[in-house]
């Protein structure tokens, strides 16, 4: 808890702003939006055979990360951030992006394995 | 002599030579979001082996026959509306964070703890239904290495498979979704105790006299980061 400089704050301030109540709310409402999408397509257009589930999935994996975005750029606040660190932040996700492209295929390994 | 020095003054003033930081963020707020990146590693090495094990199994217990009840409510038939309250919650308790960072911005003490008990108080919500969740699968025989033990109530769970391979999922879908929802939870327990500990701190007036609410904003990101990982456990144990 030591004391927070404040020349950094104020510099942050302007940038603050960019977030105001009314885009709170607005991000709240895209959120609420994807997930009710998402919700449709589960509930209603999968049982009812409008789409089939493989195709389903790769949607619901963009609309997720749809979602995160809009968590990440705006309700942490990323977007408003230094670019230095949004990069320092998002550069080290192509590790998760590696490890999903190694599992994926040993996944298909292991498939045969099993059999 | 002094146009030398006067250069090098010149030159620590851009963001890469040490002149100032390179990020302007407060050392506090840089930390966490390290720390968040090293907890995004954590649950994508979880939740990348769950996918790895979905991929390589023949059968896998299907979501909407798994998580069809309310509880309390209805025992059956009503497939992924409890797990939409439970997003919900979280959302919403993530909407009254940013309000309670941005009351913080206009040094709004009393803002500030009225948007901090709502997400308390939605912190407690979540952990509440996923309470029940879990006790609800518990009481249809599902626990850490534990599946119902009776095979026609297995059956219901998969549309497909021999029964050894029934099995063998219905094991791996069982570790994995404690292991997983209970490793979220637990960030979530952790989430709320820090808002109680900050918002008595807010009430007492430290960060009044400190002349910053950014320790709101700090607490705010670990919140935030409770509600991604959840929209990634939602998709991929409720949704595909």
């Amino acid at each position: 808890m030591s004391s927070e400089p404040t020349e950094v704050h104020h510099e942050e301030h302007g940038e603050h702003d960019t977030m105001t109540r009314k885009k709170i709310w607005n991000v709240f409402f895209v959120l609420l939006g994807i997930t009710t999408i998402e919700f449709i397509i589960a509930l209603y257009m999968v049982p009812k055979g409008i789409i089939p589930g493989n195709v389903a999935n790769p949607v619901y994996i963009v609309l997720t990360l749809l979602k995160a975005f809009y968590i990440v750029a705006y309700f942490m606040h990323l977007k408003f951030e230094r670019v230095g660190l949004v990069y320092a932040i998002l550069v080290p996700i192509l590790f998760i992006i590696g490890l999903i492209l190694v599992l994926t295929n040993e996944s298909h390994h292991w498939i045969d394995l099993r059999l | 002599m002094s146009a030398t020095v006067s250069q090098i003054d010149e030159i620590k003033t851009t963001p890469w030579s040490g002149g100032r930081s390179p990020f302007n963020v407060e050392y506090g707020k840089m930390m966490m979001w390290f720390f968040l990146l090293s907890d995004a590693f954590t649950f994508s090495s979880l939740l990348i082996s769950y996918g790895a094990l979905r991929f390589s199994a023949s059968t896998w217990p299907g979501a909407d026959k798994i998580f069809q009840s309310i509880p309390g409510l209805v025992e059956h038939g009503a497939p992924l509306v409890f797990v939409g309250l439970m997003t919900f919650i979280l959302i919403m308790s993530s909407v009254t964070m940013v309000l309670a960072v941005e009351a913080g911005h206009r040094n709004s003490k009393k803002e500030v703890i009225m948007w901090m008990i709502f997400t308390i108080i939605g912190g407690f919500m979540f952990l509440g239904c996923q309470a029940l969740e879990w006790n609800h699968l518990h009481s249809e025989g599902f626990w850490w290495s534990s599946i119902p033990t009776n095979t026609e109530t297995l059956k219901e769970f998969f549309t497909g498979g021999t029964l050894a391979a029934q099995q063998t999922s219905a094991h791996q879908f069982a570790n994995l979704f404690f292991t997983i929802t209970g490793f979220h939870g637990f960030h979530v327990f952790s989430g709320v105790i820090i808002n109680i500990i900050i918002t008595i701190n807010v009430l007492v007036g430290t960060y009044e006299k400190r002349g910053s609410y950014l320790m709101i904003e700090k607490v705010g990101l670990y919140w935030h980061f409770v509600d991604l990982v959840w929209v990634f456990v939602f998709t991929f144990f409720y949704l595909v």
